[in-house]
């Protein structure tokens, strides 16, 4: 099976660079929220 | 369970049943030995990156005649998931070409064509956080994807139109060009779970950017207040 750790090589690093992405999305979406939340409470505060 | 958490499950699933066929229906082929079942990951990776910035192209079309937001999200979101494929693509490529070609990398029309379509879509983000107000970011970066979508036909005529290194067409390539039956079927089946994954990622970077527009609109009436 000569070549067989350049396959596992690619799987292993495309989905590392998808799964990673992923996760970049849903903290900066987690953040986001959290901003917004922060912002909406302030204004209410201060209505 | 969460609609979203369902969708990356069943992309995960999917996922993992295109790696079984590519590593165990697929035939072995006879020249390159079991390096060759890379394609099942960069050949879908890289039709799927084109797809994403074809959306990128509609959206950006859409936004500079109708501008509304909407549009520009779906343009931003479309172009970093695009780009993610396409990163995948680059380097996936080169892993499979040092034991078939005894090179990493060439400058021939399709690499280097693609190699350019990463940079002008890098660009397109960048111009993004260069520019404050809204509106003239959304226009600007819309007709910037415009003019950058102009490298995507020449990624995929490349290999049609000019004698490359890199391999001729295995899907729309003519008459005479192509896979062996098997190859081909499971060829198209892994791109399957990469669409069902561009679709994801793409809902998840949408929502990111009208949370963000939200937020825009939340503290420009803080401001006005």
């Amino acid at each position: 099976m000569k070549n067989l750790n350049s396959v596992f090589a690619a799987y292993l690093i495309a989905w590392g660079v998808f799964f990673v992405y992923y996760l970049t999305v849903a903290r900066r979406a987690a953040a986001l929220k959290e901003d917004l939340e922060r912002l909406k409470s302030s204004l209410n505060r201060g209505k | 369970m969460k609609k979203s958490s369902l969708g990356g499950a069943v992309v995960m699933v999917l996922l993992a049943a295109a790696a079984y066929a590519a590593f165990f229906i697929a035939p072995t082929d006879s020249r390159q030995g079991v390096v060759y079942r890379i394609i099942f990951l960069h050949v879908p990776s890289a039709e799927t990156g084109l797809v994403s910035f074809f959306i990128c192209f509609i959206a950006n079309l859409a936004y500079v005649f109708k501008r509304q937001p909407k549009w520009d999200w779906m343009g931003i979101a479309a172009a970093e998931v695009g780009l993610a494929f396409t990163t995948v693509c680059l380097i996936t490529g080169p892993i499979w070409a040092k034991p078939v070609w005894g090179i990493w990398w060439t400058w021939d029309a399709r690499l280097t064509s693609t190699a350019v379509l990463w940079l002008l879509y890098v660009a397109y983000l960048l111009l993004r956080t260069l520019i404050e107000e809204p509106d003239r970011r959304a226009l600007l970066s819309a007709l910037f994807g415009i003019f950058a979508f102009i490298d995507v036909p020449l990624v995929f005529g490349s290999i049609r139109w000019w004698r490359t290194q890199h391999p001729q067409p295995v899907i729309m390539g003519g008459p005479g060009s192509g896979l062996e039956p098997t190859m081909r079927a499971v060829l198209f089946f892994c791109w399957v779970p990469m669409l069902a994954l561009m679709v994801l990622l793409m809902h998840s970077r949408y929502r990111l950017e009208a949370m963000r527009g939200d937020l825009d609109l939340v503290r420009r009436e803080a401001e006005a207040a």
